[in-house]
């Protein structure tokens, strides 16, 4: 035709394939991605999953009700306890067991201080694929405190196996909720630190404002849970519209996305979720350690039978995990050992959208976009 | 250098029974032995120093276990590099894969030549110094290219095409900004350049007009960028191309990206000092020095004078080291694009600007309100100095790990 169409004919490009993965430092574990770029700009990212599938949910079929829950834990091993709530609430549900008021308490506690401490994990680790390693490593620090709290709570300080069904495994240890308030008070002021050295930040808004912008729609078809939802503006968060535990006494806010950086339901709003929701789970932390110390001393497990053996039926209970809505799905045929067990997670739902929205955008977009999702490997497989 | 050579010889009896230029080409011999040596001890010492500063900045203590307070740790990691296999990929460009540390090696050490780190201490004072500085620098890029595209591996391509734009990109503003003081200077000369600037903060370069202060911005972030740190580290982005055009280089290779990136860092601090910050230039120090000793022989004398200049240059150049690694570990990375943006849109312009007005300043205004706005930058920037201090020492001390817990206790 004209003259200016000649280069393209003479000079045939072609797309490149790159392997992203499964060795990646932002994949956030063994995950792969398949990106088919143009230069520096993609034209398509498939996540490839199951490299991390340990056959979890099958092996609940054999090592029976109790035997599972240490299993819960490497499910999602950065918020294990409330894969723990959310499978003991699953048995109960199914078993007919009572829960005692203290050890609601107690659940609650442990796993808001998870939620903190997950969050700090996903906040840090998303400021160190931005470049940023400082505030990583500030986080960290914060979720030590945690890890400490938590392993004079229960003896571990990653795979907790806390919660028992029934109830949990140890109560309160001496001094706990003084020391967990003195964390409280030094916690709450460090998020705002967080957001001087990391959200405030004119180069961190910069390339995270406006980039995969997941609509209020689109994060509702693709079944995104948690954060990743909120973030979308949509205000949905289990433990407010489908309560459960002692939520319904507990005064939070559920933060949602503002668009504050750019379009609302960009990377930016995912990542702020993340960072109001640790000021709301420390403002539960501290509600719940004040009704616990009013509590009088009392049971921490119900009455639990000696051989767990539920009736013929199925129960989906679904807890907020840190990454967001985790639901249990448990059929039993009157044996000790679960017929089928399902679990929904959150990093698994967001795996879907990842390839519609990666059109387009630039290598160091996807490693935004996998960030804000706040992947954790090993629970997108199980 | 020829100068302090010249006494030298006139002081040594030995020296003057040989040729003339059998004795040049000895010292230049050893100076380019000493300059070696420098590079590879700062370039130990810069990368044990950024780790401890890198830990005190992230409340962590960093490494103290190799030697005093850990100041070994560099050479025990060197250590550790030598004795790794050296690889060179099945599919790799054998030829490019071993040539490329060679470019990168020589553009860095060609760049010392011309560094002046005292009034007579500089292997060769070039009458384009400025000039030959910004070619040689550019050599590296074709290292970088080289070992990115010869490694046979997408994500180091990636890093060596970015490094690629990025550098020559930014070359533009650099020289832009070095074309400015040049212009203020009067000459190309990098001796010349120093010596047109004084000791006192007021006579510097930086302080001399609004439009020297705002040109050190674009120089300072192309060195930055030109010299792949943060927060424009993108050849090399960690946590996007992994290790970027020397991931698939250990070994010796290795060091020599490694001894690149630091000799770099101090070329960003000393490239700054000669254009911005006076040089070497210590007024009546040296004299009080020699004073002070009580030393009459003009050898001696002369040794001393520049030692003294030799000080203050480095302390000149390594407090901007260590801002640039400050900055490393408290900004995130931009993006590529933004890069760029960054680059063209701003830079470019604003370095176009200043050249544009600072000529105009200099044919109109007179020299006694040069003086007066000379004086008033450098309160202003004593005033910045001071609030940056001030900023620092607030971090230090709210940043603190102020708990700890014994789960046991």
């Amino acid at each position: 035709m004209t003259e200016s169409n000649q280069p393209e004919k003479v000079f045939k490009t072609e797309e490149m394939v790159l392997n992203m993965g499964p060795q990646h430092p932002s994949t956030h574990g063994v995950l792969r991605f398949e990106l088919t770029t143009d230069g520096e700009v993609m034209t398509k990212a498939v996540p490839d999953i199951g490299y991390l599938h340990r056959g979890i949910e099958k092996l609940a079929e054999t090592v029976g009700y109790v035997g599972f829950m240490p299993y819960t834990d490497r499910i999602d091993y950065v918020s294990a306890m409330t894969a723990n709530q959310g499978y003991a609430m699953a048995v109960e549900k199914l078993a007919g067991i009572e829960v005692t008021r203290r050890a609601e308490l107690l659940r609650c506690t442990a796993s808001e201080l998870n939620r903190i401490s997950s969050h700090l994990v996903g906040v840090g680790s998303f400021g160190l694929d931005m470049g940023a390693s400082t505030p990583f490593v500030h986080a960290l620090r914060e979720r030590e405190t945690i890890n400490d709290l938590l392993e004079s709570l229960c003896g571990a300080r990653l795979t907790y196996n806390y919660v028992r069904i029934g109830g949990v495994s140890h109560d309160l240890p001496t001094g706990f909720i003084d020391k967990a308030m003195v964390f409280l008070n030094h916690f709450e002021p460090i998020v705002g630190e967080l957001n001087r050295l990391l959200s405030d930040n004119k180069i961190f808004i910069e390339r995270l404002a406006n980039i995969g912008v997941i609509s209020k729609e689109d994060a509702i078809n693709y079944g995104l849970v948690g954060p990743n939802l909120r973030g979308s503006g949509v205000k949905f968060d289990v433990r407010r519209d489908e309560p459960y535990s002692v939520y319904p006494e507990l005064d939070f806010n559920i933060p949602v996305g503002l668009g504050k950086a750019g379009t609302l339901g960009d990377c930016f709003d995912r990542y702020y979720v993340r960072v109001e929701e640790m000021r709301e789970s420390a403002k539960i932390v501290r509600q719940c350690l004040l009704k616990l110390k009013d509590l009088p001393e009392g049971d921490i497990m119900g009455k639990v039978p000696r051989k767990i053996k539920p009736p013929k039926g199925e129960v989906l209970v679904k807890v907020e995990s840190s990454r967001g809505e985790m639901a249990y799905w448990i059929v039993s045929d009157g044996s000790d050992n679960p017929l089928r067990l399902h679990c929904r997670t959150g990093s698994f739902t967001s795996m879907g959208i990842i390839e519609k929205l990666s059109r387009g955008m630039m290598i160091a977009d996807l490693v935004a976009l996998i960030g804000s999702f706040d992947i954790v490997a090993p629970e997108v497989d199980r | 250098m020829q100068p302090f050579i010249d006494q030298i010889i006139s002081e040594c009896e030995i020296l003057q029974g040989l040729p003339l230029w059998f004795s040049y080409l000895i010292f230049q011999l050893i100076f380019c032995g000493i300059i070696f040596v420098f590079v590879a001890v700062f370039a130990m010492l810069a990368g044990y120093a950024e780790r401890r500063v890198a830990g005190r900045i992230q409340s962590r203590i960093g490494p103290n276990r190799v030697g005093p307070q850990g100041i070994l740790q560099s050479l025990a990691d060197g250590i550790k590099v030598f004795l790794k296999e050296d690889i060179i990929p099945t599919h790799a460009d054998h030829i490019l894969f071993r040539l490329a540390p060679y470019f990168i090696f020589i553009g860095m050490f060609l760049s010392f030549v011309a560094i002046p780190f005292s009034s007579q201490w500089v292997i060769a004072d070039l009458d384009i110094g400025i000039f030959y500085l910004l070619a040689v620098e550019s050599l590296v890029v074709i290292g970088i290219v080289m070992s990115g595209w010869a490694s046979n591996n997408k994500w180091s391509l990636l890093g060596g095409m970015r490094s690629a734009a990025q550098i020559v990109s930014y070359e533009v503003p650099v020289a832009l900004t070095i074309l400015l003081v040049v212009m203020y200077s009067g000459t190309m000369s990098i001796q010349g350049i120093i010596m047109a600037q004084g000791a006192a903060p007021w006579n510097w370069n930086i302080f001399q007009t609004p439009f020297l202060f705002v040109a050190f911005f674009p120089l300072f972030m192309g060195s930055l960028a030109e010299g792949n740190r943060m927060p424009f580290d993108m050849p090399e982005a960690e946590s996007e191309l992994v290790s970027g055009y020397n991931t698939e280089y250990s070994g010796f290779r290795f060091v020599i990206f490694f001894f690149a990136e630091f000799s770099n860092l101090y070329l960003i601090g000393a490239l700054a000092t000669v254009l911005f910050f006076g040089g070497w230039q210590a007024g009546p120090l040296p004299d009080f020095v020699n004073g002070l000793l009580g030393i009459e022989t003009p050898l001696s004398a002369a040794i001393v004078k520049n030692l003294v200049e030799l000080c203050v240059f480095m302390f000149k150049s390594l407090c901007l080291v260590f801002i640039v690694i400050q900055l490393r570990w408290t900004l995130p990375r931009v993006r590529v694009d933004q890069l760029m943006n960054i680059c063209w849109k701003y830079l470019v312009p604003v370095a176009f600007f200043n050249l544009v007005v600072m000529g105009i300043w200099m044919v109109v205004v007179p020299e006694y309100v040069t003086d007066i706005v000379a004086l008033c930058m450098t309160a202003c920037g004593v005033l910045l100095l001071g609030y940056f201090f001030y900023r620092v020492a607030w971090q230090l001390k709210n940043t603190k790990a102020r708990l700890r817990f014994n789960p046991l206790s």
